[in-house]
């Protein structure tokens, strides 16, 4: 059996002596889908944050993709997240005044291809998520859902065997939502691992895996 | 199971500067401010430059058209009440010195010229009238604005040549038959004007007749009160020491030889005093662009921490965001350097052209001007640069 993509062992997350995440184990198989879920407080975007690798923990064990986070430094740790790791957030973060195909294609500035390759990339990432018609729009051009799936086409440009997708449907009218939701579906059909965070739980039992977090702690696990 | 080492892939130039040019074109009225404080100190600098070396590039100018090669000869202080003039023989004197190609002279004379003869005695306007010989212009290598210099036939009769600012005070336009001008109490023709003489501006407001025509009708003693001779460029330094002893044997020391180019080198130099001072000047305007700079950085990085999260999240590392703003930061101050640059050589253009100077900018000027923005840039974006990849990821994405 191949080593799961990632890893928690008795992993902590203090702030201050503020306690955010408790010894939490979790492990999660190579192309799996499934959803963290709790209410406000309870500690996923702390868990988000350090299986992303954007925040380290303060004990415990992490592996991503194979590598102990405890060992790698900031200049390593970028080039996993580069390689490994796609991010979705629920505010987009598209940048003003730049075209959707631009902004997709800035999925792999950090990974050493050359430009017209990213941009060859971005364009068949953009038409895989629907919005081959939309190369040239820039945001405020595009419906809030559009806007959510340029962000996805970003984090999945490279294809990255982990995608990490916080609140995802959180800013959009269910029927975009449910459209993001199927996106991260076929992703997850083609072989991509997806975990999403939200607090919706009828999302979250819509998925094959449910992670339920509370007061910092997994409270339980559900599978279907 | 052992993974391949991790290594941040290095990031192609070309996209470093594309990234800079995104952050600022974000944000275009600001950067055009904070250029604009870069491009004036540039500007000011690269102007002082530009102006001081047409300046310097106009008295080269003068100095070749009127050689360093010319000096003059005249008596010196009256002492009690000894008549002020050099002797007859002076001229043939100094002509038989080796090394000296030429020499002419002019008395001066006590007559006053004025435009007709309704005028009031008073009203001179400064003009001072001179016996001049034939072959004066050759000498002080002056070129005629209209008419003639005096010949070996006008110089025994009524006929005067002006100086370009005596022509003008006397309302002479021309020169010929009909223009009269009155002359010690009679009238003179205006047989020609003189250009404009950089090397001696007196003869600017000069009248000159002819050497006979002024012992005849203006009671002129015949004695020269300055001497003008040319000696051969490698002859000058021997030359000048022998010219008092030679013009006045009897009393070298009452003689005064002097090199008019003197002026004019001493002025080159003045200039480049004052220059100094205006440079500081600009430096000083240059200093308060950078800060500008690093004001406008340093609120950038603060505004984009949600983009900086993203990028961390894309995969920068801390160097790469380091890297992008500090990249911003010369892009910018570059931006102004180069207007700079532009607006000082368009300063120095039009000035150069208002005065009548070639307009010239040295090359190191224009590289030194976008050599100290390039520094400014650097000093001014460092900080911020630092603050930007200080941050961390999760901190930045917290940002609204």
């Amino acid at each position: 059996m191949s080593e799961p993509i990632v890893h928690l062992a008795g992993v902590s997350k203090r702030y201050g002596a503020v306690p955010a995440l408790q010894s939490a184990d979790l492990r999660i198989e190579r192309g799996e889908l499934l959803a963290v879920v709790g209410p406000s407080g309870s500690g996923k975007s702390t868990l988000l944050n350090i299986m992303g690798t954007l925040d380290r923990p303060s004990s415990g064990t992490l592996r991503v993709d194979g590598y102990d986070v405890a060992e790698l430094g900031d200049r390593e740790l970028s080039a996993l997240r580069a390689r490994t790791i796609g991010f979705v957030f629920q505010q987009f973060h598209l940048a003003a005044g730049v075209p959707a195909l631009d902004i997709v294609a800035d999925g792999l500035l950090y990974g050493g291809r050359p430009r017209a390759d990213r941009r060859r990339e971005a364009e068949r990432a953009l038409c895989r998520v629907g919005l081959g018609h939309r190369l040239r729009h820039r945001p405020h051009q595009l419906s809030g859902g559009e806007q959510q799936r340029v962000a996805v086409a970003r984090a999945v440009l490279g294809d990255p065997p982990l995608l990490m997708a916080d609140e995802p449907t959180g800013n959009l009218d269910s029927a975009s939502g449910a459209a993001v939701l199927d996106l991260l579906r076929e992703l997850h059909r083609g072989g991509t691992t997806v975990v999403v965070i939200t607090h919706d739980r009828d999302l979250a039992a819509a998925l094959p895996r449910e992670v339920r977090l509370k007061d910092g702690k997994i409270a339980e696990e559900v599978r279907r | 199971m052992s993974s391949p080492p991790l290594r941040p892939a290095r990031m192609w130039p070309a996209d470093v500067a594309r990234v800079a040019g995104y952050g600022l074109r974000s944000r275009p009225l600001r950067v055009v401010l904070s250029a604009l404080g870069i491009a004036i100190g540039i500007a000011a600098m690269v102007g002082v430059v530009g102006l001081s070396a047409s300046s310097a590039q106009q008295i080269e100018r003068r100095l070749s058209a009127f050689g360093t090669n010319l000096l003059t000869v005249s008596p010196g202080p009256a002492v009690g009440d000894a008549p002020v003039h050099l002797p007859d023989t002076a001229i043939g004197m100094i002509d038989a010195i080796p090394g000296v190609e030429s020499v002419s002279a002019v008395g001066r004379t006590e007559a006053r010229v004025y435009r007709n003869d309704h005028i009031p005695s008073r009203q001179t306007g400064g003009i001072v009238v001179y016996a001049a010989r034939t072959d004066l212009p050759a000498v002080i290598r002056s070129r005629m604005a209209a008419g003639a210099w005096l010949t070996a036939a006008t110089e025994n009769f009524p006929a005067v040549v002006l100086g370009s600012a005596a022509a003008s005070e006397l309302a002479v336009v021309e020169a010929g038959a009909g223009s009269l001008v009155w002359l010690g109490g009679r009238w003179f023709t205006v047989v020609g004007i003189l250009a404009a003489n950089d090397l001696i501006a007196d003869f600017d407001y000069g009248a000159f007749v002819g050497w006979p025509a002024a012992r005849a009708e203006l009671a002129f003693d015949g004695h020269p009160t300055t001497i003008y001779t040319r000696a051969a460029e490698s002859a000058v330094r021997t030359v000048q020491p022998l010219l008092g002893a030679t013009a006045n044997p009897e009393d070298p020391g009452a003689v005064d030889v002097s090199r008019p180019s003197d002026a004019l080198a001493a002025k080159q130099e003045t200039e480049k005093t004052l220059r100094a001072l205006l440079l500081g000047l600009g430096a000083v305007a240059l200093l308060v662009g950078g800060v500008g700079v690093a004001n406008t950085m340093v609120i950038s990085v603060l505004e984009r921490r949600s983009e900086i999260g993203l990028r961390r999240s894309l995969g920068a590392t801390r160097g790469q965001i380091r890297l992008q703003f500090l990249a911003e930061a010369l892009l910018l101050s570059l931006l102004g350097g180069a207007g700079g640059v532009v607006l000082g050589i368009g300063i120095t253009a039009i000035f150069a052209a208002t005065q009548d100077w070639p307009a010239v900018v040295p090359a190191w000027a224009m590289a030194g001007g976008v050599g100290a923005t390039l520094v400014i840039g650097g000093l001014a974006g460092f900080y911020p640069a630092v603050r930007a990849a200080r941050m961390a990821p999760t901190e930045a994405l917290l940002a609204p």
